[in-house]
């Protein structure tokens, strides 16, 4: 059969206190679909506690030929990791 | 012998998840796309770890010295409790769908009073699978609007499907001659209370997914007294093959 449905992509929450991360894609005719499909293929293993959809369409995506303009020149900028200041050793997790 | 009502009962809540696991698990591969095949997989798993708590059960409780396989694979077509509905083939999508509508409707309202059970391991066994059930028929329901709502040729054909399985739920609420006792007890659920409550709530959504109520008077019954349909043997024989062809088998 020809899939005609449009394309979502699925977010999970592993667990309470964790952000929802991408899981991956699925096709579906509607939200509700969409959510009950994911279910079904992403969370049978036990992975999750929450989860989101959304239409592929809806994502707005970097092009990777303008990798060079929008990433490259942050490459050179060590100055802006917070690597120059001398802890006290009280401090702890930071 | 002592447990024989109650073995009977258990049979006839155990063979209907049997017997639809089997049916859903046919469709294991052929789903009409990846995410509908994995969700009727996980349905039909589900029911199959169902039917093994209620077996192992019956097994524990019957004199013989037997296990779940037995049960499962050793009976005859006529030892076999389930209603007609779910031996009913995998015709279509839409046949699959409706089938797991009308039946999960009923064995949902059947495990919330079958958890109140004074029988402790079928109330255990209920509550556990109430949680399983209702995404069953929330997924059944979801599709029979989704298809009923859809295009003219998906409306035709559960509209179809609606119509030629409509005959097959009032056997739903039938109960073994045996059952009265178990009844009395507060063992066994009393499903012609159940009748009302069913139908009111399929109607709504058949209503809904903008499909019309069959008014068929007529009903077809005798599964839950071992007369089955035609299709039951083409069912066991794929069932049992093993357990007959390599007795005592193992995986």
């Amino acid at each position: 059969m020809k899939n005609n449905w449009p394309l979502w992509e699925v977010f999970v929450r592993s667990k309470n206190g964790l952000e929802h991360r991408h899981f991956g894609s699925l096709h579906a005719a509607d939200a509700e679909m969409a959510l009950e499909n994911a279910r079904d293929v992403y969370t049978r293993r036990n992975e999750g506690v929450s989860i989101w959809v959304v239409e592929s369409k809806h994502i707005t995506a970097s092009n990777p030929d303008d990798n060079a303009e929008l990433f490259e020149p942050a490459k050179d900028k060590v100055y802006r990791h917070p690597t120059f200041y001398d802890l006290p050793d009280e401090v702890k997790h930071m | 012998m002592k447990n024989d009502n109650l073995i009977q009962y258990i049979y006839s809540i155990a063979d209907n998840a049997l017997i639809l696991g089997q049916r859903l698990s046919e469709l294991c591969g052929h789903g009409p796309s990846l995410e509908t095949d994995i969700g009727i997989t996980n349905m039909a798993l589900d029911l199959l770890g169902q039917t093994r708590s209620y077996f192992q059960y019956a097994a524990k409780l019957s004199e013989e010295d037997i296990t779940e396989d037995d049960l499962a694979y050793l009976r005859t077509e006529r030892q076999y409790r389930n209603v007609l509905l779910v031996e009913q083939p995998n015709r279509d999508f839409a046949y699959v769908i409706t089938r797991q509508f009308l039946f999960d409707a009923f064995h949902l309202l059947l495990l919330q009073k079958l958890q109140n059970s004074a029988d402790e391991t079928l109330s255990a066994i209920a509550k556990k699978s109430i949680k399983e059930v209702s995404y069953h028929f929330r997924f059944s329901s979801d599709w029979v609007k989704r298809l009923g709502d859809g295009t003219d040729k998906s409306h035709a054909k559960i509209q179809d499907a609606v119509d030629n399985l409509w005959t097959y739920t009032d056997e739903l609420f039938h109960n073994l001659g045996t059952d009265s006792e178990l009844i009395e007890k507060g063992i066994a659920i009393d499903l012609t209370k159940l009748k009302e409550e069913y139908y009111n709530k399929i109607k709504e959504i058949i209503s809904e997914a903008t499909l019309s109520i069959p008014e068929s008077k007529y009903f077809q019954k005798g599964g839950k007294k071992g007369i089955h349909t035609e299709h039951m043997g083409y069912l066991l024989a794929d069932l049992q093959y093993m357990q007959r062809t390599y007795p005592n088998m193992k995986w």
